[in-house]
């Protein structure tokens, strides 16, 4: 169960929609606890698939670590991340499946004609063989305990 | 050589949430294997079916990129650090 506000979702969905027709991409930081996971504060980043980025989104390993170190600035963690898939269901592709590491939450965004839509996350099994999907809750209340 | 191995948030889970791992090798190639044979779980997540590490994992020897050096047959020494850096890809179906 993945805990995130309005505002957090609207931002994703915002972030998506400026980049449209290009893949966005962005950290999710927060915490991870006995009740759950939620998203405090996103970490938006740039695509750095200049090749191709209407259909993929590339994360470097540098980008990782500034994320890292802005969820320690903040007394958080990295539990995941967030992406597009413009006019394309938000799905997980294999293409994802591949890439995907597992423990962190993967959120997509379906935006469709710079109109964002549909908002999934999802986990990878431990035995890299699918992605689960992971119910996103509206934080109203106290955030999970530690 | 007694070196370091920190381990990423994703593959905390399976290492019993220990966030570095010490051991004792010549190279990284060797480090790695030590890591995965202790931590069996972590294999699948590090290389590929044909035993080649992941493109998307990224190892470091005190914050030098392996790719840069001498790959997996890269020397450690004592005190070395070995750091496993995710980066993140993915994409729609084409």
């Amino acid at each position: 169960m993945l805990h995130l506000s309005e505002q957090i979702a609207r931002e994703i969905r915002e972030h998506g929609a400026r980049d449209y027709p290009h893949e966005t991409c962005g950290a999710m930081l927060g915490l991870d606890g006995e009740d759950g996971r939620e998203v405090l504060a996103l970490f938006p980043l740039t695509n750095r698939r200049d090749d191709s980025p209407r259909n993929r989104f590339a994360i470097t390993s540098d980008d990782v670590r500034a994320a890292e170190r802005m969820a320690r600035e903040r007394r958080l963690e990295l539990v995941g991340w967030y992406h597009s898939h413009p006019d394309h269901p938000a799905r997980p592709s294999e293409y994802d499946r591949e890439h995907a590491w597992p423990w962190y939450s993967y959120i997509i965004v379906s935006v469709a004609n710079r109109h964002p839509g549909d908002m999934t996350s999802w986990r990878l099994t431990d035995d890299r063989s699918t992605f689960l999907p992971e119910e996103i809750v509206n934080r109203v209340s106290a955030p999970p305990t530690r | 050589m007694a070196i370091k191995l920190e381990i990423p948030t994703a593959l905390r889970p399976y290492t019993g949430k220990q966030a570095s791992v010490e051991c004792e090798a010549a190279t990284v190639g060797e480090a790695l294997r030590r890591l995965t044979s202790t931590y069996a779980d972590l294999r699948k997540h590090l290389y590929t079916d044909d035993g080649r590490i992941r493109s998307f994992v990224n190892i470091y020897v005190n914050d030098e990129d392996i790719r840069y050096l001498e790959k997996e047959n890269t020397a450690i020494k004592d005190g070395d650090t070995i750091s496993i850096v995710p980066s993140i890809a993915g994409g729609q179906e084409s």
